[in-house]
C-alpha cells in the first residue's frame, strides 16, 4: 500500500516472468490504471455526493439526508439507483443521435484528464511531456459536448444555457491557461511529474510563488464546473437547468456526473500544480504519497462546495466583464511577473533559498497590492456606493424618490 | 437581427413563485418584449362567496394570499364590521395587531428569501429565513390550532383568546429577532454580488408606481411615504409608534432593503403590544346567521404585500350580494413588462422576485 505504482510494476514484472509478450504488459498497464482511475473518480463522485449535502445542509441550518444508512451515508446509491430507474425521455423536435451522444461523449474528456495526474511517484497512467497543454486541450472540449446538448435539446432554455456555456468558455478559458502557464515558466517543463518534483526539490510551493496565478485558476474554473456564483448556464432559476433542461434518468446523471469529476480534475490540478502534489515537506517519507495528493484534492473540491453554500450568483454580462477587464489583465502581468522573475533568478545566478523566499514575499505582497488597487481602479468608475439602509420617515405623502442617475452625478 | 426567440417562463418554472407566466421576447438575452399571463390559479372567490353566509366566507381570506392568511382574515373582517356598524373590543384589537405583524416578519422572510435565491443563491439564505418563520408559525399554531390558513380573525373580534403561554413565547421571539435580523443585514446587504445584481435593475418611479396604483413596499422602495397603517389607522395601529421604511431609487435592491427595514419596525411594533396588550374579552356577540343592513363598506389594511382591500355590498340577507377583493400582488404585478423592458432574463427574474407575488392573490 505504500506505494501502488510498485504493486502495479511488481505484477508487471511477474508478468513477463511468465513470459507474457510485452504488447500485453502494455495493455495491462494502461487496464490497470484505467480501470483504478475511473474506479477512484466514481467513488469520489458517490462520497462527495453525500458529503456535499450534508455540508450544505450544515451550513444551511438543516440536517441533510440522514435516513439511508448510517449518517445517510447510503443516500448516494439510493440517489443513483433512482436515476439509472428513471425513464428517459427524448422531447419532440430533438435530434435524436445528437441528443443521445452528449451525455456520453461528455464524461469522456472529464475522465481522460485524468490520466495526466501523478498520484503518487510512480502513480501517473500517461506521463506527458505536455501534461500542462494537455490539460488546457482536453479539459476545454467538453464544452463542446454540451452546446451539442443544450442545441440537439430543441428548446429554448437549454440552447440559452448552452449559449451561455460557450460564451463563458471563449472568455474564461483565455485566463485558466494564463493561469496555468505560471507554473510551467517556473519549474522549466510541462510534466507534471516534473512541477510537483521541483516542488518536492525546493521545498516550495507554487501557491507562495504565484497565489494570483492560482486565484485566477480557481475563479475561471468554478465558470467552467458551473458552480456558484457562476453556474450561469444552468442558473436553476433563470433558464430552469440550462442545457440539461431536457434530459432525465441517467442521461441526467452522466451530466452530473462529468460535472463532478470535473471538479475533482480542477482540484487535482490546483493540488498537483500550486500544492505541491503529493509531497508534503518530507512527510512523503511517512505517508503514501498518494492519501497526501487526495487530501489536497478534496480540500481544494471542499472550495468549490462552500462557495455554492454561500455566494449568489453573478449576471451573465457582469461575469464576462470580470473576466476581461480584471482577470485577464491580472493573469497577463502576473505571467510577465513570472518570466521577469525566472530570468533574474537565472542570470544571478542567486541560491534558489534566499531567492525563492524573496520572490515568494514579494509576489505575494504585489498579488494583494495588484488585487485591490485593480479593483479601486475599477471601482471609481462605478457608481457611489449608496446608504444600504432606505430612510425611516413618520409622516405618509411625502415623496422621496430620486433617479439613480441623478444619484450618480451627484 | 433575425427572428425574435420567444420564451415562455412558466407556468412550470422554478422561479416564477407558482403558476405565472411571462411569455419574453429576446433579442439574444435582453428582453425585448414582456407579456404576464395569469389565471392559471383562477379559483373563482369573489362569486362563490356570494353563495356563503358572512362568517363563512372568513376561510376563503385564507386562501387568496396563502402566506399571509392572518392579514387576509383582518381585512374581510375589518370591511363586514364596517358594514354592519360591530364595535370590537380593544383587547381584540391588539391580538389583531400582534397577528398581523408576526404575519409581516413571516411573510417578508419568505419574500427575502425567495428574492435572494432567484438572485442564484442555493437556498442558504432562504433556509435562515425559514427558521424565523417557523418559529411564527409555531406562534400560530399555539393560539388557532393551523399554522397556514389560520382562519382566526370572526367578525367583531377573533376566534379565542390567547393561550397563557402564548404572550411569553412571544417575548422570547421578539428579544431574538433583532439579533437574527443583523444576521441578515450583515449577511445580505452588503453582499456585493446581490449589490452588483440588483441595484438599477427594474426601476418603478415614484410617478409610475402611483399611476399604477402599485402600494405596500413596492410603492415605498420606490420612494413615496405611504402605509395605511399610518394613513388610515385601523386595529391598535394609532396607539404604536413606528417608522416607515423608504427607498430613494424604485429598484430591486430597495424593494429588497424596504423589505429588510420593515421586519425590523414590526419587532418594534411587537414589543409595544406586549407592554400594552390589555385584558378583556376578545369577541363582541355577533349572530351566527349576520344579516348586515343594505349598504356597502370598503376595508382595507396594510397586508405584506401592499394594499389590501374588500369591498363588500350587502342587500339585507345572508351572504353578501357582492364581494370583491383588491389583492396587491395583482396590481403590483401590472407595471412588470415596463420594468423588465430591455433589461436580461436573470434581471427579468429578480425583478419578478422582488415585486413578491403570491399566485393565490393575484388569480383568487
Amino acid at each position: 500500500m505504500r506505494d501502488l505504482g510498485n504493486a502495479v510494476g511488481a505484477f508487471l514484472e511477474w508478468l513477463a516472468d511468465v513470459g507474457a509478450p510485452s504488447w500485453l504488459l502494455y495493455v495491462v498497464s494502461s487496464l490497470v490504471g484505467m480501470l483504478a482511475l475511473l474506479g477512484w473518480a466514481l467513488g469520489s463522485q458517490l462520497f462527495f455526493i453525500w458529503a456535499e449535502r450534508r455540508l450544505i445542509a450544515r451550513m444551511q441550518v438543516r440536517l441533510g439526508p440522514n435516513r439511508a444508512g448510517p449518517f445517510g451515508l447510503l443516500q448516494p446509491i439510493a440517489d443513483a439507483l433512482k436515476v439509472l430507474a428513471k425513464e428517459m425521455v427524448t422531447p419532440r423536435g430533438a435530434d435524436r443521435l445528437l441528443f443521445w451522444l452528449a451525455p456520453i461523449a461528455v464524461v469522456v474528456p472529464a475522465i481522460t484528464v485524468m490520466a495526466v495526474f501523478p498520484f503518487g511517484e510512480r502513480m501517473v497512467l500517461a506521463d506527458l511531456d505536455v501534461g500542462v497543454l494537455y490539460l488546457a486541450a482536453i479539459s476545454s472540449t467538453a464544452i463542446f459536448f454540451i452546446f451539442v446538448a443544450g442545441w440537439s435539446s430543441s428548446n429554448k432554455y437549454s440552447l440559452l444555457g448552452a449559449m451561455r456555456s460557450v460564451a463563458m468558455l471563449i472568455s474564461y478559458e483565455v485566463v485558466q491557461v494564463l493561469a496555468l502557464l505560471s507554473a510551467p515558466i517556473f519549474v522549466g517543463s510541462m510534466r507534471l511529474g516534473d512541477i510537483v518534483a521541483w516542488q518536492g526539490q525546493y521545498k516550495a510551493w507554487l501557491v507562495f510563488l504565484q497565489p494570483l496565478a492560482l486565484l485566477g485558476f480557481i475563479i475561471a474554473s468554478a465558470v467552467e464546473v458551473n458552480r456558484t456564483p457562476t453556474d450561469i448556464a444552468e442558473a436553476e432559476s433563470e433558464i430552469v437547468a440550462g442545457y440539461h433542461t431536457e434530459y432525465g434518468g441517467i442521461r441526467w446523471g452522466m451530466f452530473q456526473l462529468a460535472e463532478y469529476i470535473a471538479g475533482f480534475a480542477v482540484a487535482a490540478v490546483v493540488a498537483t500544480l500550486w500544492l505541491g502534489g503529493w509531497t508534503l515537506w518530507g512527510l512523503e517519507e511517512w505517508v503514501p504519497g498518494w492519501i497526501i495528493f487526495l487530501a489536497k484534492v478534496y480540500g481544494a473540491f471542499f472550495l468549490f462546495i462552500w462557495l455554492r453554500g454561500t455566494l449568489p450568483r453573478l449576471r451573465i454580462d457582469q461575469l464576462m466583464a470580470f473576466a476581461w477587464k480584471f482577470l485577464l489583465p491580472l493573469m497577463l502581468l502576473n505571467t510577465l511577473l513570472a518570466g521577469l522573475e525566472v530570468l533574474v533568478w537565472r542570470e544571478t545566478g542567486a541560491p534558489a533559498a534566499a531567492i525563492l523566499p524573496a520572490f515568494a514575499l514579494g509576489n505575494l505582497a504585489l498579488a494583494g497590492v495588484l488585487v485591490v488597487g485593480w479593483a479601486v481602479l475599477l471601482g471609481q468608475l462605478r457608481p457611489e456606493r449608496r446608504p444600504a439602509r432606505p430612510l425611516l420617515v413618520q409622516e405618509v405623502g411625502a415623496i422621496y424618490y430620486r433617479p439613480l442617475e441623478e444619484a450618480r452625478e451627484a | 437581427m433575425g427572428e425574435p426567440l420567444v420564451v415562455n417562463v412558466g407556468p412550470q418554472h422554478p422561479s416564477t413563485h407558482g403558476v405565472f407566466r411571462m411569455k419574453l421576447t429576446l433579442d439574444g438575452e435582453r428582453i425585448v418584449d414582456c407579456e404576464m399571463i395569469m389565471g392559471y390559479l383562477h379559483r373563482s372567490m369573489e362569486k362563490l362567496a356570494e353563495e356563503r353566509s358572512w362568517t363563512q366566507n372568513i376561510p376563503f381570506t385564507d386562501r387568496t394570499d396563502y402566506l399571509s392568511a392572518m392579514t387576509g382574515n383582518l381585512a374581510y373582517c375589518l370591511a363586514v364590521e364596517k358594514l354592519a356598524g360591530i364595535e370590537v373590543p380593544p383587547r381584540a384589537h391588539w391580538i389583531r395587531t400582534i397577528m398581523a405583524e408576526l404575519q409581516r416578519i413571516a411573510s417578508h422572510c419568505m419574500a427575502i428569501g425567495t428574492f435572494v435565491n432567484d438572485c442564484g443563491a442555493w437556498h442558504t439564505p432562504l433556509m435562515y429565513m425559514l427558521r424565523e418563520r417557523e418559529k411564527v408559525l409555531d406562534l400560530f399554531e399555539l393560539a388557532c390550532g393551523a399554522r397556514l390558513t389560520t382562519n382566526y380573525m370572526r367578525i367583531g373580534g377573533v376566534a379565542r383568546d390567547l393561550p397563557p403561554e402564548f404572550l411569553p413565547r412571544l417575548q422570547a421571539l421578539v428579544q431574538e429577532l433583532p439579533h437574527r435580523i443583523s444576521e441578515y443585514e450583515e449577511l445580505l446587504v452588503e453582499n456585493e454580488i446581490i449589490v452588483a445584481r440588483a441595484r438599477g435593475i427594474g426601476i418603478l418611479p415614484a410617478d409610475k408606481a402611483i399611476a399604477y396604483s402599485v402600494s405596500g413596499p413596492m410603492l415605498r422602495g420606490s420612494g413615496v411615504a405611504w402605509d395605511i397603517r399610518k394613513a388610515d389607522p385601523y386595529a391598535a395601529y394609532d396607539q404604536v409608534e413606528f417608522d416607515i421604511p423608504v427607498g430613494t431609487h424604485g429598484d430591486c435592491y430597495d424593494r429588497f432593503l424596504v423589505r429588510l427595514a420593515e421586519m425590523r419596525q414590526s419587532v418594534r411594533i411587537l414589543e409595544q403590544a406586549l407592554d400594552m396588550i390589555p385584558p378583556g374579552p376578545v369577541q363582541t356577540p355577533v349572530p351566527l346567521a349576520l344579516r348586515p343592513p343594505p349598504g356597502e363598506a370598503y376595508g382595507r389594511i396594510e397586508s405584506p404585500r401592499g394594499e389590501l382591500g374588500f369591498y363588500v355590498v350587502s342587500d339585507g340577507g345572508p351572504s353578501p350580494f357582492r364581494f370583491h377583493i383588491r389583492p396587491p400582488s395583482l396590481i403590483n404585478l401590472t407595471p412588470l413588462p415596463e420594468m423588465v423592458r430591455g433589461l436580461t432574463v436573470a434581471d427579468a427574474i429578480i425583478t419578478l422576485g422582488s415585486v413578491d407575488i403570491v399566485l393565490g392573490e393575484v388569480d383568487r
